[in-house]
């Protein structure tokens, strides 16, 4: 399972099928994905509505089984979830009933780990990302980007290797939403995370991510692959607003575009 | 809470005070009318009677309940304290029954899936079941203290069941989802997101069931009892003094109160923080 390079992909998907069973009939979500990602590596997979991209999520998450194919994580196969992934859905899903520490440390909890130690890393997040005040105040009572923070620090708090991140910025609008993608692509960059991005948005997809994975319409398979690269970046990367005043933003765009065959009306 | 929020609260302008001062009098107007309610029904069921209007011997009046009360609180038998602290026991002990029994059969069917798709048409039926039918076979069976226990689990138990489990079957999938990706196991998934998530359910239900808890006794109390307030109404009607009977149920009136008003109490504390 080495690559050219010589290193284990962080995640890989060998020749994914999955098809969901319903009394209404069978839906085939994905058919023979595959798919690697290295470790470090920020991937960005745009695709149709409902072309199997949150399941692929779940099925790198563990929380489904493919029907037929392997997914592994560090080079072993996936069995059930793993403190390894991180997994951020489309809405942040706080619990009202708990204060934003309490939600962000659901997860150290589930998983039994060191809880003084959990709740450091818990306030020094929240800290970090702004929202060093509103520990304990409820949900209720936080703004949508406020609360897609909390969600994004719960997601860390457990410390995962692999971040999967599907459509997490959809809910917000659209200022929020760049300055948001800006922040977490550069704390999640920062810490060396793998990262696997789930979006509708083209421009969040080449803004952000290393690499752009275009999916097929239902049953989903991976149509076409982009690598992101800015001739004048310099050394790093440019961040998601700069990237997106580049030269190379608009091409990478519309070829894209014109891949996912997205028709009005139709 | 936003700096905006903090802000109006320490410098509220005019006309956010006169809000909420229009909001306060209507508040205060509502309980003035509550109040002038009771005391016109109160006045009435006087007047009636004294005027000839209605029967005395029917309804007894309001003057004439506080010395009945007064008398029966000193009395030897039908010491009217005893009465009540039968009631309040027996429906307490019903209550808590029966909602101990409801959440723990209602985490038991939720577990087991196909338990549940087993007894389902069972307890609707059951539920539906005039349980009233049945208080003279739980006295048979069960004899005159244990049949009114029996009395108030049996009204209470199978709309406690149904409605806690529906609000578990109804947990927020996403939140399950949420917690399943951090490798929750399923006992986690209950304690976590089941349980707390259903804490307004629950509460329903413990509103519904005081009442219906306080029905059963009472109905039991018809049949089976040697004491309790149900006991003092048959035993009251049967030699016509109705002081008694109207006595006993301003008590349950009363008893009623309260009990609403703990639960308003225990339902503002727990639900505080949650919309
Ligand atoms: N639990 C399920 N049971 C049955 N069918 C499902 C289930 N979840 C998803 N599907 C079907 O599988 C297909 C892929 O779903 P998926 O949620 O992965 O799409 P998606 O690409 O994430 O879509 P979107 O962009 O709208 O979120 C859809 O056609 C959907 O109807
Ligand atoms: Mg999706």
């Amino acid at each position: 399972m080495a690559q050219a390079d010589g290193t284990t992909p962080k995640v890989e998907l060998r020749d994914i099928h999955l098809r969901y069973f319903t009394l209404e009939g069978e839906t085939e979500a994905v058919r023979g994905l595959s798919l690697r990602v290295r470790p470090g590596e920020f991937v960005g997979i745009v695709g149709q509505s409902g072309c199997g991209k949150s399941t692929l999520l779940s099925l790198i998450a563990g929380i489904l089984e493919p029907t037929a194919g392997e997914v592994l994580v560090d080079g072993r196969p996936v069995r059930g979830p793993s403190p390894v992934c991180g997994y951020m859905l489309q809405q942040d899903y706080l619990f009202e009933w708990r204060s934003i520490l309490q939600n962000v440390l659901i997860g150290p909890e589930i998983q039994g780990l060191e809880m003084a130690r959990a709740r450091d890393r818990a306030l020094e997040l929240l800290r970090r990302y702004g929202l060093g005040e509103f520990t304990e105040h409820y949900p209720h009572q936080l703004s949508g980007g406020m609360r897609q923070r909390a969600a994004l620090a719960r997601t860390l708090c457990t410390e995962p290797d692999i971040l999967l991140l599907d459509e997490p910025f959809s809910a917000l609008d659209f200022q929020t939403r760049l300055a948001l993608a800006d922040e977490v692509g550069e704390i999640l960059r920062r810490e060396g995370k793998t990262v696997i991005l789930v979006t509708h948005d083209i421009s969040e997809a080449v803004s952000m991510a290393d690499r752009v994975v275009v999916m097929s319409k239902r049953p989903g398979f991976v149509k076409a692959e982009h690598e992101i690269r800015f001739a004048d970046a310099g050394a790093g990367r440019p961040t998601p607003f700069e990237a997106r005043n580049k030269p190379e933003f608009r091409d990478y765009f519309n070829q894209i575009w014109g891949e996912l065959e997205i028709h009005v009306g139709g | 809470m936003s700096a905006d929020d903090r802000e109006s609260r320490s410098a509220p302008s005019a006309m956010y005070t006169a809000f909420l001062r229009r909001v306060r009098i209507r508040r205060r107007l509502i309980l003035v009318c509550q109040a002038l309610a009771l005391l016109a029904f109160v006045l009435v069921w006087e007047i009636a009677p004294r005027a000839h209007w209605v029967n005395p011997m029917l309804t007894s009046y309001p003057s004439a309940i506080w010395p009945a009360f007064v008398e029966m609180i000193g009395a030897e038998d039908n010491n009217i304290l005893f009465h009540t602290w039968i009631t309040l026991v027996e429906t307490v002990v019903g209550f808590a029954i029966s909602m101990v029994m409801g959440v723990a059969i209602a985490m038991a069917l939720w577990w087991w899936e196909f338990l549940y798709r087993v007894v389902d048409p069972f307890m609707v039926v059951a539920n539906a079941l005039p349980k009233i039918a049945l208080v003279p076979i739980f006295y048979i069976w069960l004899g005159d203290e244990a049949s009114i226990y029996a009395m108030a689990v049996a009204i209470a138990l199978f709309i406690t069941i149904l409605m806690v489990y529906s609000g578990f079957r109804e947990s927020d999938p996403n939140k399950i989802k949420l917690i399943r990706t951090f490798g929750a196991s399923k006992a986690q998934i209950l304690r976590k997101v089941v349980l707390p998530g259903n804490v307004p359910v629950m509460i329903a239900a413990l509103k519904i069931n005081v009442g219906l808890a306080l029905v059963g006794v009472i109905v039991g109390e018809f049949q089976a009892a040697k004491a309790g307030l149900g006991h003092l109404i048959i035993y009251g009607s049967q030699i016509f003094a109705m002081n008694l009977v109207m006595t006993a149920i301003t008590i349950l009136a009363v008893i009623s109160t309260v009990m609403y008003l703990i639960i308003l109490y225990v339902e503002n504390r727990v639900m505080q923080h949650r919309q």
